[in-house]
């Protein structure tokens, strides 16, 4: 990472209070284009309520973020149309086909329909689902499934796309290839910001940070935070930072 | 038992502390009956009635001056015979003819007993009740003046004849209705949804892996919403009488144990619904859908089932809310004992027992 | 010793045999033991574990635990075992003290009655004692279902993917208080998706779409593994992933951790030395090059491959 990259997200002391509870407190980072950035923390550290802000659904109490650009405060609507979203719990339509999935979500996205069809051709050949293309979501393995719903959440080629537990449940052999995608999508410029609880998953981002109650703790490469922690694994620099934890759940 | 009262009391707890969900339930009843109850008590004023007096003697007059000197009505005297009445009604000029027999005064004096005819237009239910009401009142303090005075009380019997809807549907029919649907409401809505709420939290899992018996989860389940279908009954006849002024005529003890079956009927069908249901919003469609809208329709309690189709009329026969609904009409409104409604608490004696036995049978002691 | 569970040539399909759940599976554990049913969702775990709390029937096959029949005994069945099913979430809207004791009564006992049995976990929910189940974190969940499944001294214990969701810091805690009840001669069987859980039982089986692949120690799974496994890191990970992958000597090669495993067609010096030559003539720098010891992921991506005709590791 020598050179200087074109950076999308900014965020300088970015908080969000509910109540007297403040689930985010004044985090400031920088994502560059094409970077994995994997985004850590225990249950209830804030990740949700973090992402929620970037991704323009939610309003932050105070502090400045830029995603893609765009002001978070004044258009998130904007927002929505330069991101992707995917997440473990709701990716895809499971009563609808594969097909379908695909042309409803770059329908969304505005994608012509000459477009649309060479897409979903594109993604169904590099998916190998060609004889799949027509049977409900529902019945494909969970693996595919949300490699499926990784492709669909690149489809409009965003600048960034969020990722919520993405491999959550997933065999470990899928899981490897979950993160192949992953990869490739960086090298063509898309920045990945995703949220993982399988610490190996961290060593494979450019940069983690990891969040201990609302604020950032720890923010590098994973090769430079196991220095810093003279500790040989992520696992270890996790337990570190997130025993020092002193609230529970959302 | 003790493992059955703590189920009980861990349902109630469910139930008190979704205070929304609670204050729909009490709060729906309350506000259609507060609701109807102000367009029932609004005063009617200045109606045009006609009085027929074909009598024309001491009695008719005394009682034909009390009516004139209220503000409710704006009287007219005419001899009319019944088609002439016919065409006032029809033509919209009256809502009320009170016609005087002949001989009236004398009946009175020598039988102890005369009559009046009232024929009001029933297409506006809440207006020809009131005003039936307001001549029944004051018919009933002029016989209470003249029976201070004399030993051998007198008697006017009042020949009540609805036009065009001789069952008044609306005002008063409106309780029973709302009764129904309540009842209905809180039993397979509230009983379902909370059985597929702890199918989806996985906690039925954990409580059929338990020594305690299906049997008694189901149980236990039923019992608060049978107690607060209870309670709620207790709050619309409370609320029926009070803002209403609509007395329950009969026997409360029966209206209160036909209720209780119907409670269950509705509890077998929440159970019913629930072992259909896979998620919570399923069996809220299923409830409102599949329950509460034939219940609103074919109950007899919006729609008359005289006037429909062969088919609905055949049909309504199935819904357990309708002969609920002929039941309650008959105790509350007409004040009938039980011997004139065993044939309908029979017929929801017997859906009970069929809901209730296929309900039982449809829940399973094991997952799928 | 005796067994607690048996499964023998136990099949269940769901949608009237259209989809295969378990499929003709048989094993046995043995009283007091920490059995793992390891794999993905979708495996069959789920299964196993409603099939042996007799919530489900199964096709073909018969099962036991501790000696009772799981179609015949039933309720003694459902005397015996305590249950922790996925995505288990209490009465939210009780408080965590509300919840154990309703769990208590429902199994016809008192937390008082067994309080030694759940007081080094209760423990540590007691201050939050009248706090409702929804506002408690994940790993605090965790730990109050886990006391609803222990309050009526089970001899078994069955535990779906208690794990799941719930981050590392919780995750090790509880694997904790399992080994403490297992010291106590409670059998447990629990399932996970994680496969670093994998080494904290004392068995597992490796399973995936309604089959065992293996079944053993962690330790004898991974010393079965066929082939040396290498772990190789350079300055760029992505692009020697690649590289690695052109390679027409790997078996099979994936991302791990910080490095990249793979195991090649020709074991030996010779082609190790080929491999970095070939790697280094791409560009790659600052190669570290050594053999590892496989893990229990690794042994579930190879037993994986085998069974896909070894094509699922090299797709890209």
């Amino acid at each position: 990472m020598g050179t200087k990259k074109e950076t999308v997200i900014r965020t300088k002391e970015l908080t969000k209070k509910f109540g007297d509870f403040i689930a985010v407190d004044k985090i400031s980072f920088e994502v560059h284009k094409g970077e994995i950035f994997g985004f850590l923390g225990a249950n209830g550290a804030g990740k949700t309520t973090a992402m929620r802000m970037l991704c323009g659904l939610s309003r932050p109490t105070s502090g400045e973020a830029e995603v893609a650009g765009i002001d978070v405060y004044h258009n998130p609507e904007d927002i929505k149309k330069n991101i992707g979203y995917m997440s473990q719990k709701f990716s895809l339509y499971e009563d609808l086909t594969v097909l379908e999935n695909i042309k409803f979500y770059a329908g969304i996205y505005g994608l012509t329909d000459k477009q649309i069809k060479d897409k979903s051709e594109e993604l169904i050949t590099k998916l190998d689902l060609q004889s799949q293309a027509n049977t409900l979501v529902s019945l494909l393995p969970l693996g595919w499934r949300q490699k499926l719903a990784f492709s669909v959440a690149i489809v409009h080629q965003p600048k960034i796309v969020f990722l919520d537990e993405p491999t959550g449940g997933v065999d470990p052999s899928t899981r490897k290839q979950f993160w192949d995608m992953i990869y490739d999508a960086s090298e063509r410029g898309i920045t990945i910001f995703v949220t993982t609880h399988y610490l190996d998953e961290a060593e494979y981002c450019d940069r983690i940070c990891i969040m201990v109650d609302g604020k950032i703790k720890a923010l590098d490469t994973p090769y430079q935070l196991k220095q810093n922690f003279k500790v040989d694994n992520i696992t270890e620099v996790f337990y570190q930072l997130a025993r020092t934890a002193k609230r529970g759940d959302d | 038992m003790k493992q059955f009262l703590s189920f009980i009391s861990k349902e109630f707890s469910h139930v008190f502390r979704d205070r929304k969900t609670l204050l729909m339930l009490f709060g729906v009843p309350v506000v259609q009956i507060v609701l109807f109850g102000f367009a029932l008590t609004n005063e009617i004023k200045n109606s045009n009635i006609v009085i027929v007096d074909n009598a024309k003697d001491l009695a008719s007059q005394q009682i034909i001056t009390k009516l004139a000197s209220t503000t409710y009505f704006k009287i007219s005297r005419e001899l009319m015979n019944a088609s002439q009445i016919d065409a006032a009604f029809k033509s919209g000029d009256i809502k009320l003819a009170i016609v005087f027999p002949a001989n009236f005064y004398t009946d009175l004096l020598h039988t102890n007993k005369a009559q009046i005819q009232i024929i009001a237009d029933a297409s506006d239910p809440n207006t020809a009740t009131t005003l039936t009401n307001y001549v029944n009142g004051i018919i009933a303090d002029y016989q209470s003046q003249m029976n201070a005075t004399i030993d051998v009380p007198e008697q006017i019997n009042l020949d009540v004849r609805m036009l065009y809807n001789p069952d008044l549907k609306g005002a008063p029919n409106f309780v029973p209705g709302v009764i129904a649907m309540v009842m209905l409401l809180i039993c397979v809505m509230m009983t379902s949804i909370s059985i597929v709420r702890e199918k989806e939290l996985g906690t039925m899992e954990v409580l059929l892996v338990s020594p305690f018996k299906p049997l008694y989860v189901i149980l236990a389940k039923a019992v608060p919403y049978l107690v607060l279908s209870l309670i709620n009954l207790t709050v619309i006849l409370l609320l029926s009488y009070f803002a209403l002024g609509l007395p329950i005529k009969g026997s409360l003890l029966l209206l209160y144990a036909v209720s209780t079956l119907y409670i269950i009927t509705s509890l077998a069908l929440g159970l019913l619904v629930s072992t259909g249901a896979k998620s919570q919003y399923g069996a809220m469609t299923l409830s409102l859908v599949g329950m509460m809208l034939p219940t609103m329709m074919l109950s007899g309690y919006i729609f008359p089932i005289e006037n429909m189709p062969l088919v609905l009329r055949i049909l309504s026969n199935v819904v357990p809310a309708k002969w609920f609904y002929i039941i309650v009409k008959d105790v509350m409104l007409k004040g009938l004992g039980f011997s004139y409604i065993w044939k309908e608490t029979l017929i929801l004696f017997g859906m009970t027992v069929f809901f209730l036995t296929l309900s039982l049978r449809n829940f399973k002691t094991r997952l799928e | 010793m005796s067994a607690a569970i048996t499964l023998d040539h136990i099949t269940k399909t769901y949608n009237k045999g259209a989809t295969m759940a378990v499929d003709d599976i048989s094993f046995a554990v043995e009283k007091g033991e920490l059995f793992g049913l390891i794999g993905p969702d979708g495996a069959g775990k789920t299964t196993i574990f409603r099939l042996l709390t007799t919530l489900l029937l199964p096709d073909k096959g018969t099962g036991t635990v501790v000696g009772n029949d799981i179609v015949k005994d039933y309720h003694k069945i459902r005397g015996i075992v305590g249950y922790m099913p996925g995505r288990f979430s209490l009465y939210q809207d009780l408080t965590v003290e509300e919840n154990l004791k309703f769990f208590a009564t429902v199994f016809g006992t008192t937390i008082e009655e067994n309080y030694d049995q759940i007081k080094d976990i209760y423990g540590m929910l007691e201050p939050f004692k009248n706090r409702r189940a929804g506002k408690l974190s994940g790993g605090m969940k965790q730990k109050l279902a886990l006391c609803c499944a222990l309050i009526h001294k089970p001899e078994v214990l069955f535990l779906d993917e208690p794990t799941t969701g719930v981050d590392v810091v919780s995750r090790k805690e509880f694997w904790e208080m399992l080994k403490r009840l297992k010291a106590q001669g409670i059998t447990i069987m629990v399932s996970t998706s994680y496969m670093d859980e994998a080494t904290l039982c004392d068995r597992i089986a490796l399973m995936i779409e309604g089959k065992i692949l293996s079944m053993d120690t962690p330790a004898n799974v991974i010393k079965a593994y066929p082939e040396k496994l290498y772990a190789i890191k350079s300055s760029n990970m992505h692009g020697l992933l690649k590289d690695v992958r052109a390679n027409e000597d790997i078996l099979t090669c994936y991302a791990a951790g910080e490095y990249i495993h793979l195991s090649l067609k020709h074991e030996g010096k010779e082609s190790e030395a080929q491999l970095l030559n070939f790697l280094q003539e791409r560009g790659d720098t600052d190669l570290i090059f050594k053999e590892t010891i496989p893990t229990v992921e690794d042994c579930f991506i190879r037993l994986l491959g085998n069974k896909d005709g070894n094509k699922e590791g090299n797709r890209n």
